[in-house]
C-alpha cells in the first residue's frame, strides 16, 4: 500500500538543489585551484569560487532562518532506535526487496542514520569549510586580529574539507536512489510529494 | 677597476682617476658634465682616465673621437636625462645591455610596451623621476644597504624619495577602474606582503638588446694565425672574442626569483673562497621569514673567471694597459695578467691560476611592462614548472598540496565511490533474481 505524502517545501527544495549546485561548482572551482584539474583557468576559478562561497553563505544564512522558524532542525537531533536494523537494511534486506525499517514522515523526514549524517555535515563541515574559508580569503588581517595561524595548516583542513564534502556527495547522490521505484527519492526531492511504502 | 683603471673610469666617473691613489673627495676631480650636459657632444675617451677628448683622438685605430667643444657645452648644461645617464649605464659590462638585463640603449626613445613609465608618447618619465636627488645624492635601489628601506609612500613633503614602486603606487597598487571594490584586485593587492611589484610586472627581461649571460674567460687569447678572433652569435653579439672568451646572450628571457630585502652580499676582493663551483660573487639576502623580504626577479649570470687555488682567490686580473705591462688584452698570458692585476690590488698571487664557475644575481626594476602584459595567476599558481616553482617558505595555492592528504582524500572518495557502485551492482543483479524467483 503507498501513500502520498508533501514532504519538501518549496523553500526546502530551492535550498537543497542551490545548494547541492553551489556544492558541486565550489568542487569544481577549488579543486582547480588546489591544480588537480583544469577547466576554466586559475583566476576565474579562483574569483569565481569566491562568488560561490558568497552565494552559499546568503543561502545558508536563509537555510539557517528557516530551519529555525520552522522547526525543521528538530529533524537533525539524533536518536538511537533502529539504528542497527537500519544498517542491517542497508547491508542485506535491500537486496532481498526488504522493507526499509523506517518510515518517512512529515514530522519526521530523516531516519537516524541520516540525522547523524546532516548533524555532521551542519554542525562540523560547514562550519569548519566557512571558517578555513574565511581566514584563507582574509590572511592579510590575520595579525590585525591576533590571529596566530600557519596558512599551510588552514589550506590543508580547508582541502580536508573538500575531500569530505566529495564523498558525502557519492554517497549521498548513491543513497538517493535507494527509493522504489530507483527515483522516488529524486522526484520527492524535485516536485515536493514522495509516494512512501506503508509497512 | 682595479689596475684598469684608465679604461673603466671612462663610466666610473672622475677626471684622471687613474690609480689606486684616486681621493673620491676632491670635488674638482667630479665630472659635472657627463651628467648635464643636454648636448649630446659630450664624451669621454674610452681609455682616457675619465677624460673628454681635447682634441681629435681615434680608438682602437677605428673610432673617431672628435674634440669636445667644452665652452658650447657648458652655456647648455641643464637637467640630466635619459641620454646623459644612459651614456654610462645602458652600456655597463661594455656594451650595450650587456651586464643589467633590464637597461639599455632602446629605453632612449621607449615605446608603451617596453616601458610603461618611459613610453615616450606616455608618461615620458626620465630616469630621475624615480632616482630622485637631495643635493646631488642620488637615490639607488641596490648599492646602499640597505637600499629600499621602509615601505614609506611618496607624500609632497617625501620629495626626494621616490625610488620604489611604492612610493607612488602605494602598498595596495590596484585600483578598480570603475566602482569601488573588484575583488580580483582584493587578491592582487593582498600579494604586495609577499611579492614585489616587479616579479609580476617584469615578466622578462632583455626585452630591448640581447644581454650576456655567460662569460667564460678561460677561452680567452686564442688566435686564427696570428689574428683576433671575433665570432657573432645569432643575437648579434659576439660569441667569441680572443680578448673577452666565450659569451652567451639572451633576449625576452624568463627571470629567476628569490626571496630578497633590498640588500646584497658580496664576495670582496681578498675574501677566501673554496672552489666549490660555482662560487657566488653577488647574491640578494633575504628568507620568507624576514618581513622586509619579497620575492624578487633577477637576471642570473654566469662566467668562469680565473682563480688562485693555492690563496683560494678569485684573481683580479690586469686586462687594460700597454704591451709589456702584463695586461691581458695586450700580451695575452693570465700569470703575468693575474701578477699584475693582484699586485695593483694589493692581494697575494700564488703564481698558479685555475678558471672556476661563478654566478651573480642581478636585481631588475627597470623595463616594466604594461599591466596588460603582466604575469597572470597560473603562472604562479600551478602545479609544475610555475615561475615560482623554486620558492620556499610560503603556501602557493595550486603548486603546494600535502601528498598525503591528497592521497587519502581520493582514496575515501574513491572506495566510495567503488562501494556504492557494487552495491549498486548488486541491488539491480539480486532484484532481478527476485522477480524471476516470483
Amino acid at each position: 500500500m503507498k501513500e502520498r505524502l508533501y514532504l519538501y517545501t518549496r523553500f526546502e527544495r530551492f535550498w537543497h538543489w542551490t545548494q547541492a549546485l553551489l556544492i558541486i561548482f565550489l568542487l569544481l572551482t577549488g579543486f582547480e585551484m588546489h591544480g588537480t584539474i583544469s577547466i576554466w583557468g586559475y583566476e576565474k576559478a579562483y574569483i569565481w569560487h569566491v562568488y560561490a562561497g558568497f552565494a552559499l553563505i546568503v543561502l545558508t544564512a536563509f537555510g539557517i532562518f528557516w530551519h529555525f522558524t520552522t522547526g525543521a532542525w528538530q529533524h537533525y537531533v539524533p536518536v538511537k532506535e533502529k539504528i542497527s536494523q537500519i544498517i542491517h537494511y542497508y547491508t542485506r534486506g535491500i537486496f532481498y526487496g526488504e522493507p526499509h525499517p523506517f518510515e518517512k514522515r512529515p514530522d519526521q523526514k530523516l531516519n537516524p542514520l541520516q540525522r547523524v549524517a546532516y548533524l555532521f555535515l551542519k554542525v562540523i563541515l560547514f562550519p569548519l569549510q566557512l571558517l578555513t574559508a574565511f581566514l584563507l580569503l582574509f590572511y592579510e588581517w590575520w595579525p590585525h586580529l591576533g590571529i596566530n595561524l600557519n596558512l599551510q595548516q588552514v589550506a590543508l583542513y580547508h582541502t580536508a574539507g573538500a575531500f569530505a564534502f566529495l564523498f558525502f556527495l557519492i554517497v549521498h547522490v548513491y543513497l538517493s536512489t535507494t527509493g522504489k521505484p530507483w527515483y522516488s527519492h529524486l522526484k520527492g526531492m524535485f516536485l515536493g510529494w514522495e509516494e512512501i511504502e506503508k509497512n | 677597476m682595479v689596475s684598469n683603471w684608465c679604461r673603466c673610469t671612462s663610466c666610473h666617473a672622475g677626471y684622471g682617476w687613474k690609480d689606486k691613489n684616486f681621493d673620491l673627495s676632491q670635488e674638482e676631480k667630479i665630472d659635472c658634465l657627463v651628467c648635464h650636459d643636454t648636448t649630446g657632444t659630450y664624451k669621454k675617451f674610452p681609455t682616457d682616465c675619465g677624460y673628454p677628448p681635447l682634441k681629435d683622438k681615434v680608438f682602437a685605430g677605428k673610432k673617431l673621437f672628435k674634440a669636445v667643444n667644452l665652452s658650447f657645452i657648458a652655456q647648455n648644461v641643464g637637467r640630466s636625462s635619459r641620454e646623459s645617464c644612459g651614456k654610462c649605464h645602458f652600456f655597463s659590462g661594455g656594451g650595450d645591455g650587456v651586464k643589467r638585463g633590464d637597461t639599455d640603449s632602446t629605453l632612449v626613445k621607449a615605446s608603451r610596451k617596453l616601458d610603461v613609465h618611459m613610453d615616450a608618447k606616455g608618461l615620458n618619465f626620465s630616469c630621475a623621476t624615480c632616482h630622485t636627488t637631495l643635493a646631488h645624492q642620488i637615490a639607488g635601489r641596490h648599492y646602499d644597504t640597505p637600499a629600499p628601506g621602509k615601505r614609506n609612500l611618496a607624500l609632497p613633503k617625501d620629495e626626494g624619495y621616490r625610488l620604489k614602486c611604492e612610493s607612488c603606487h602605494g602598498a595596495r597598487p590596484h585600483k578598480p577602474e570603475k566602482g569601488l571594490f573588484d575583488w580580483r584586485l582584493i587578491k592582487l593587492n593582498d600579494h604586495t606582503d609577499k611579492v614585489a611589484c616587479q616579479t609580476c610586472h617584469i615578466p622578462f627581461y632583455a626585452r630591448g638588446k640581447p644581454t650576456n649571460t655567460y662569460w667564460d674567460w678561460s677561452t680567452a687569447g686564442r688566435f686564427n694565425n696570428g689574428k683576433p678572433i671575433v665570432e657573432k652569435s645569432p643575437l648579434g653579439p659576439p660569441s667569441y672574442h680572443t680578448k673577452k672568451g666565450t659569451l652567451k646572450w639572451g633576449r625576452n628571457l624568463v627571470p629567476e626569483y628569490f626571496w630578497y630585502n633590498g640588500t646584497f652580499s658580496y664576495l670582496l676582493p681578498g675574501e677566501k673562497v673554496e672552489a666549490n663551483e660555482p662560487i657566488t660573487l653577488i647574491k640578494p639576502n633575504g628568507s620568507p621569514e624576514d618581513k622586509e623580504s619579497r620575492i624578487y626577479p633577477f637576471k642570473v649570470h654566469l662566467g668562469k673567471q680565473p682563480y688562485d687555488p693555492q690563496n683560494k682567490l678569485i684573481i683580479i686580473p690586469k686586462l687594460f694597459g700597454p704591451k709589456g705591462s702584463g695586461a691581458f688584452w695586450a700580451d695575452f698570458d693570465w700569470i703575468k695578467a693575474s701578477r699584475a692585476g693582484m699586485a695593483e690590488a694589493g692581494l697575494p698571487f700564488s703564481g698558479k691560476v685555475s678558471f672556476v664557475e661563478t654566478v651573480q644575481y642581478h636585481a631588475l626594476s627597470h623595463m616594466v611592462a604594461p599591466k596588460e602584459d603582466a604575469l597572470t595567476c597560473a603562472s604562479c599558481h600551478t602545479r609544475k614548472d610555475g615561475r615560482l616553482a623554486k620558492i620556499k617558505g610560503v603556501y602557493l595555492p595550486g603548486r603546494d598540496f600535502s601528498p598525503w592528504l591528497d592521497r587519502i582524500g581520493w582514496l575515501a572518495c574513491i572506495f566510495a565511490f567503488i562501494g556504492v557502485t557494487i552495491h549498486g551492482g548488486l541491488r539491480i543483479v539480486l532484484a532481478r533474481k527476485s522477480r524471476k524467483e516470483d
